[in-house]
């Protein structure tokens, strides 16, 4: 396999223009003749199809939920950032750019990330323009926060809902076009194949997950914008719906998978309950500008009401270790920390399969400073989403918090163009790999789905699309009949296991509990082989004794869900060779073995500056290397430091 | 810490669309008054699918209050006795040991059943398709900065576009309208000076497909801004008829035409 990332020379800050000038164009009046299939309805998939459609494509949008409003990104709550440097406040296009590929511990792509930076700004008109109702000032301008340890004030924010009023922006020009005819939306959805003839990328097989139909759909090219991976911990802060089975469909098939290790944990979310436990709640990570992080110094206090325990038998670990930066180190510094503090017998909350795993977020003394009323203005929804599910006042009683799966870095490889290494096969936002290296920042990922969506795309499918011409293929094409065929045959596997025993959450619950021990905020080789030794055995037991109920035709969620853990027991273990085979720490990756003396990463720049694009072999426990060097020309690699 | 309830559930089970329903009651015992509703629901799924028995099927995604998948009616109550609660963020600390539990789906001749507790909502974006939007094409905006917007009315707008498009206004109203859901719609980019252009023309349509998707008319119960989990308040509902009723003076030639009026 060959990786050409189709980079343009030149100046970074000319690339994307240059580049722009170099795709070729495609005819208005040859546009309708082109059909886009786009996969998911995020903010990704969704400003995708509305702009591809507004162009004149025939574009087709699938989805799994009931309507594209649904997708996840709806429930990013943070903000989105942009260097309109409205703040005069010193930020621009290059700070932005070295930010993320320094957030990013220097495993990204310079071009990629400097386009990311550079279309921002547009990023925010548009949005404005849509009727996106972000936050004001008095003046009636635009307001800014600072956002996840950034030093400048680049985060646009609607309340504490970002993620669900940029999606509404895109799904609403999404509906436009619906009524306009250009896009044929195709609810309740789900991809199971990918077509691929001659080496190309030619349409979808899709199942019906009402009627249980099982149909291919061409096309002249498809997007995959199916978002991460992160569901394979079972326990993260995705949807319930989340999966992997569209990228992973396409893996299979030839797309290289790239950094699956690097997966970010986000420090603030509600700890686990019980064994029950079906999600994790996230709480914005903008609690840690007033609250305070601590656990018991003696473990013995972990029981006890935390009001009583005296300040001297507190240990503000953040504030101590990272004078600096304090509570708002960077989001894989403070969830490392509050494991460390954990794993010492620290954690503090119910016991959960006998460990204590939370630590409080205490905001006593910012009551004190700044009064009730102020902390209730800047967090009382977030207070309150917390006293629903954990049913505790956080204004009389520390919050406790613990970190979760959040968002996934890895994704398909992808050149320039956002193309996989299967032609005519894209893949955007959360679902490809490109910008944030192994560590994304707060507020970026909004960022990044829609300059995928909004700008990126619209320009690179034309590009393709101009220069291509594959033949007309009818539904009878052989390799159309042996997609629908391995999804036919797949399908009748799972509803029929030889000897059905467990239910399809009880096998993807063992596998996360055993991908987060060994494969999540901290990683070691002996962990990492035990995962590989059980990973395949676990896939065994699953086919040979996963129990769903019903059949494939007709409305069936566990068959769904089966579906789903069949993929995720295939990627783990794709994830757990990717930590192993990467000696070094880097961002959300952070091997035990390679640490500083005071216990923060270390990067090998000398052997693992590289994106790792894995192919697959037909044989999944021995998947092919392929490295992309990285080459920094701009920003010079050096130790993330926050002390 | 937590307590352990047990519960006698009855919900309504229906194979397809044209099928007859009926409610089936499922105990549900030792339920840890720490999990939510959704959670119970799995917990119960879970024994079914171990005795070989069919699931029940329910709606949701982000469990998390956003995504506005999920939505039944608990005893009669769209998303349940909690004010300003989704189904999924609902938690079991709100019952009693010993409680029995009515679970329906909504009920609306505008969302037909698709199975148990899962209704087609289709009718929803379909209001939305007609008009609910500003017409501005990828790269043909100004500086978002252009334009400066009174804070008052962007956050009034902002309390509008938190509609989740969950149907619970729908569920909860004796007369099955989604005056709620469109107005909501309407009223965030009614305040707002990007939807100005086409506010005559949006409210028309907006409130013509309303109709024409066999939602009830509004006849101010106030039923639905109890149950929406987000608070929209029912004075959008007066916006958009304030609205309505001014464009059958006002709409131009071309917009009445092209409704067949």
């Amino acid at each position: 396999m060959e990786l050409r990332s189709n980079v343009p020379s030149g100046p970074i800050e000319k690339r994307w223009e240059k580049h722009r000038f170099d795709l070729k164009l495609v005819n208005p009046a040859n546009r309708r003749k082109s059909t886009v299939i786009v996969v998911g309805t995020g903010l990704a998939g969704g400003a995708a199809s509305a702009t591809l459609g507004e162009l004149g494509y025939n574009v087709h949008a699938f989805y799994y939920q009931d309507s594209p409003r649904r997708a996840h990104s709806i429930a990013a709550q943070g903000g989105i950032n942009a260097s309109k440097n409205y703040q005069n406040d010193g930020d621009s296009i290059y700070r932005l750019f070295y930010d993320t590929v320094k957030g990013g511990d220097f495993r990204a792509r310079e071009s990629n990330v400097y386009r990311l930076a550079e279309v921002s700004g547009n990023i925010i008109d548009q949005c404005t323009a849509q009727g996106v109702p972000f936050a004001r000032e008095y003046s009636g301008l635009l307001d800014n926060r600072s956002f996840g340890g950034a030093q400048v004030s680049r985060t646009f924010y609607a309340r504490g809902q970002t993620g669900q009023q940029l999606l509404l922006g895109a799904y609403q020009a999404l509906e436009r076009q619906v009524d306009a005819g250009t896009v044929h939306t195709h609810g309740r959805h789900e991809m199971l194949d990918l077509i691929v003839i001659d080496g190309v990328a030619r349409g979808i097989v899709t199942r019906d997950l009402v009627s249980g139909e099982i149909r291919p759909w061409l096309a002249d090219c498809v997007v995959l914008a199916s978002g991460g991976y992160g569901n394979v911990f079972y326990l993260s802060t995705n949807a319930k719906g989340c999966n992997v089975t569209a990228t992973w469909r396409a893996h299979r098939l030839g797309a290289a998978f790239a950094n699956p290790c690097y997966t970010q944990i986000h420090p603030t979310c509600i700890p686990v309950a019980g064994d029950y436990q079906s999600k994790l709640t996230l709480m914005s990570e903008s609690l840690r500008n007033d609250g305070r992080v601590w656990v018991p110094r003696d473990p013995a206090d972990a029981t006890k009401d935390p009001r009583t325990i005296a300040e001297g038998n507190r240990d503000y670990y953040l504030e101590t270790r990272y004078p600096a930066f304090g509570n708002l180190v960077p989001r894989d510094i403070a969830s490392r920390a509050a494991k460390k503090v954990c794993d010492e017998g620290r954690g503090v909350g119910p016991a959960v399969d006998g460990e204590r795993r939370g630590v409080y977020l205490d905001f006593a003394d910012s009551i004190k400073r700044l009064g009730k009323s102020k902390i209730e203005e800047r967090y009382g929804n977030l207070f309150e989403m917390y006293e629903r599910i954990a049913g505790e006042n956080p204004y009389e009683t520390p919050m406790r918090i613990y970190p979760a799966s959040h968002y996934t870095m890895g994704g398909l490889w992808v050149d320039y163009n956002l193309m996989t290494t299967i032609p005519g096969l894209f893949a955007a936002g959360e679902a490809n790999f490109s910008d944030h290296g192994a560590n994304r920042l707060g507020a970026s990922a909004l960022m990044q789905g829609l300059a995928d969506g909004y700008f990126v795309l619209p320009s690179t499918l034309a590009g393709y699309l101009a220069n291509f011409k594959g033949p007309k293929i009818a539904d009878d094409h052989a390799e159309v009949r042996a997609a629908v065929g391995r999804v036919n045959e797949r399908l009748k596997r799972l509803v029929s296991a030889p000897k059905p025993s467990r239910t399809p959450d009880s096998f993807h619950k063992e596998l996360g509990r055993l991908v987060w021990d060994e494969c999540g905020m901290g990683r070691n080789a002996e962990g990492l082989r035990k995962a590989l030794a059980r990973i395949p055995e676990l896939r065994e037991e699953f086919w040979n004794g996963v129990r769903v109920t019903g059949s494939g035709a007709e409305l069936n969620q566990t068959l769904e869900k089966a579906g789903r853990v069949a993929d995720f027991l295939e990627l783990g273990e794709l994830m757990c060779l990717d930590a192993l085979h990467r000696e070094e720490s880097a961002g959300g990756h952070f091997r035990e073995e390679h640490q500083t003396e005071d216990g923060e990463a270390k990067r090998d720049d000398e052997n693992f500056t590289y994106v790792a694009a894995w192919e697959h072999t037909g044989d999944l426990s021995k998947p092919k290397l392929n490295k992309e060097p990285l080459t920094f020309e701009y920003v010079k690699p050096a130790q993330r430091s926050y002390k | 810490m937590s307590k352990k309830l047990n519960l006698t559930l009855h919900v309504w089970r229906q194979k397809g669309p044209t099928a007859a329903g009926d409610f089936v009651k499922y105990p549900a015992s030792g339920i840890d008054d720490h999990m939510s509703f959704l959670e119970m629901l799995d917990v119960v799924n879970e024994g079914l699918i171990e005795k070989g028995e069919d699931p029940i099927a329910f709606d949701h995604d982000c469990r998390e209050g956003i995504c506005g998948s999920c939505g039944v009616m608990i005893n009669g109550m769209a998303h349940g006795p909690r004010k300003a609660t989704t189904a999924c963020q609902l938690h079991m600390r709100v019952f009693h040991d010993g409680d029995e539990i009515w679970i329906e789906p909504w009920r609306a001749a505008a969302f037909p059943i698709i199975k148990d507790l899962i209704v087609d909502r289709g009718s929803l974006d379909r209001i939305v398709q007609s008009g609910g939007y500003v017409s501005v094409r990828t790269g043909a905006a100004r500086d978002a900065n252009n334009i400066a917007i009174p804070k008052d009315d962007a956050d009034l707008a902002m309390d509008a576009a938190q509609c989740i498009g969950c149907g619970a206004c729908v569920a909860a109203c004796p007369n099955a309208s989604a005056s709620l859901f469109t107005s909501a719609k309407i009223g965030h980019l009614a305040l707002l000076p990007q939807g100005g252009p086409e506010r005559e023309d949006r409210v028309r349509r907006m409130v013509l497909q309303h109709d024409a998707e066999l939602f009830g008319s509004c006849t101010q119960h106030g039923e639905c801004e109890a149950a929406c989990p987000k608070q929209i308040s029912i004075n959008f509902i007066a916006r958009m008829n304030a609205d309505f009723i001014k464009t059958a003076v006002t709409a131009n030639a071309d917009l009445k035409q092209r409704e067949g009026q």
